[in-house]
């Protein structure tokens, strides 16, 4: 069963995400795919997820629903759970997913992994167990380059969610004859379940745009500074591209805004070219980046691991290198 | 306004941030002994928070509370030198290999015993990086949560009014007490430092550490027994799947490079 975030009155693009995943998933297991979708008004989303593949898709409408609360969301979802019982249960890591998900894990006692780059389905042992046919969650760990592999073996659903665009989203040629299945709010929802109101909603602004940018120019903390970051946007602005970050870099004030960051906590990119300044390639930062079509590589450390995964390695000092490369593409423009 | 109780949920971690080469082995795993540390960033934020309530509002307290084995009362510590009132560390083998959700149910357990008005904790750590525990806390003592707060404000009618942040948007919510709050995000205020008065007069009081005896609850929902996850493998990434292009960076190799850039409109 697929959680489907709607954003602004359509199906968010982790949840196409996710179907699409999921059809897969259910494929290969014989199963069938469903979906869950919660807000103001959503009986009319339920053609979008059979393009997708869901065979059954629930639908909660309710005014009180139309922004995403915790509580009431929370509840629905346990309901069509229990009812349905689903072997696994995927959300979008995104903030209302990372809201509900952990609530709801502990709601159903199920064990939940969160923020997954890759899901695979399969065989496996510990501690003297045998476990088939388990979903196992893959995530970046926090030991930095190391990619650790989850299993909730014993509890159903197993839950996961998984990072924004990280799953290629794919429509079905044909939509399939799916049921469109209404839940009544009316009845499921009490009272308590709305402590929390919504006071004032202002859109934030989205100055940066990082995931639509077609070059993008990141630094690490290995720029030293928030002067030598200036470098960095310079040669963005030259190539129609936006600036991105480490989170190292971030924290460390050299750029402002945590919407430039790229990785595990930030955002997933796939430009057409990547170019990593003095970054050093921690796998929290690539997993960020590591699809993106070219990868240009600019450190001083011939061992940083960023080198591994690029197609084009310099080593060299990143403020130099860029500063030349900055005035050798003008030339090369005239 | 009445004075608040607020629990404060705190984890000791190791700085990846200050992640340097000299602290990457070959294998490009870390050293973790090598590495300072630290109280998760997130819950100095949520400890702000705290604190700037217990400035405002008299006669409220503010008591941390930590997983951890004995070490970990160095953030305790910590805490109470920044303008916390106590520490509680809780400390068994048998809340050893616990998952998000076996945590969670530990310091719910721990709060109920405590029974706070507000329980504020860290958005996410820097090692698991998951931002269940706060949720799940919440969900453990049936209480509502907020999460991703920058700004907590308690209002004159007994409620409290948040500035939170999801992706799209910044919202204003308020909620009934007791409820779970949990903070972090560029938007939080830092935590003040410590206050050497404090340090002085706190250094040598020592923190009160409470089992799973001191805890009571389901005794199965306590450490791997209570985990519904498991860890079944770690694996370093090699990365080396691409064929990378070594390119030196004196100026006639970078010129080179530039050209071929710009020919294969790889740069346009």
């Amino acid at each position: 069963m697929i959680f489907c975030q709607t954003r602004d009155g359509a199906l968010s693009e982790v949840g196409l995400e996710l179907l699409t995943k999921g059809r897969r998933l259910a494929a290969e297991t014989g199963g069938e795919l469903e979906a869950l979708i919660i807000g103001g008004r959503t009986a009319h989303l339920a053609e979008e997820a059979f393009r997708y593949g869901a065979a059954k898709v629930f639908c909660a409408e309710d005014e009180r629903l139309k922004d995403y609360l915790t509580l009431p969301y929370v509840r629905i979802a346990k309901h069509v759970v229990e009812a349905e019982q689903p072997d696994i249960f995927l959300a979008g890591a995104t903030s209302v997913g990372r809201d509900m998900a952990p609530r709801l894990a502990a709601e159903l006692g199920c064990g939940l992994t969160a923020d997954c780059t890759a899901l695979e389905l399969g065989d496996c042992s510990y501690r003297g167990n045998e476990y088939k046919g388990v979903l196992k969650c893959i995530r970046p760990s926090f030991v930095a380059n190391q990619l650790t592999t989850i299993i909730s073996p014993s509890t159903r659903p197993q839950m996961a969610t998984i990072r924004e665009g990280v799953m290629a989203k794919e429509p079905l040629g044909k939509p399939v004859q799916g049921k469109c299945i209404m839940v009544d709010t009316t009845a499921l929802l009490k009272k308590e379940d709305f402590a929390v109101s919504i006071i004032e909603k202002t859109a934030r602004e989205r100055g940066v745009d990082l995931k639509s940018a077609k070059v993008i120019v990141a630094g690490g903390y290995g720029m030293g500074s928030a002067e030598n970051f200036e470098v960095l946007f310079r040669l963005a602005e030259m190539l129609g591209g936006e600036v991105g970050a480490t989170r190292a870099a971030i924290d460390a004030g050299y750029v402002g805004g945590y919407e430039r960051m790229i990785g595990q906590t930030g955002i997933t990119v796939r430009p057409k070219l990547y170019i990593a300044c003095g970054i050093s390639g921690q796998v929290q930062h690539t997993v960020g980046m590591d699809k993106s079509a070219c990868i240009i590589s600019i450190n001083c450390d011939a061992d940083a691991p960023i080198h591994r995964i690029a197609d084009y390695a310099i080593v060299g000092d990143a403020v130099k290198t860029v500063e030349h490369m900055i005035a050798l593409i003008k030339n090369n423009r005239r | 306004m009445k004075g608040l109780k607020i629990a404060v949920l705190v984890k000791q971690v190791t700085d990846t941030r200050e992640t340097v080469e000299a602290t990457v082995g070959a294998d490009g795993t870390i050293d973790r002994n090598a590495l300072p540390a630290i109280c998760n960033p997130d819950d100095l934020n949520a400890l702000e928070q705290a604190l700037r309530i217990k400035d405002r509002i008299d006669g409220s307290q503010v008591i941390l509370i930590s997983m951890g084995p004995q070490r970990a009362e160095e953030v305790l510590r910590d805490g109470i030198y920044r303008g916390a009132d106590e520490g509680i560390l809780l400390s068994d083998r048998r809340f050893a290999g616990a998952d998000t959700m076996a945590t969670s149910y530990a310091l719910a357990m721990a709060a109920r015993r405590i029974s706070p008005d507000l329980i504020l904790a860290g958005r996410q750590s820097i090692d698991g990086d998951t931002a269940h525990v706060g949720p799940q806390t919440a969900l453990w003592l049936g209480w509502p949560q907020v999460t991703y707060a920058e700004q907590v404000t308690p209002c004159e009618d007994g409620s409290i009014e948040i500035r939170r942040v999801s992706d799209d948007e910044t919202e204003v919510v308020r909620t009934t007490l007791p409820a779970v709050v949990t903070v972090g995000g560029s938007g939080a205020a830092e935590c003040r430092p410590s206050n050497v008065r404090r340090i002085l007069e706190y250094k040598k009081q020592p923190v009160t550490v409470w089992t799973a005896d001191d805890l009571g609850g389901d005794t199965s929902r306590y450490g791997l027994g209570g985990s519904p996850t498991q860890v079944v493998e770690s694996r370093t990434i090699v990365a080396g799947h691409k064929d990378t292009e070594w390119v030196a960076s004196d100026e006639n190799s970078l010129s080179e490079f530039v050209a071929r850039l710009v020919e294969s409109h790889i740069v346009e």
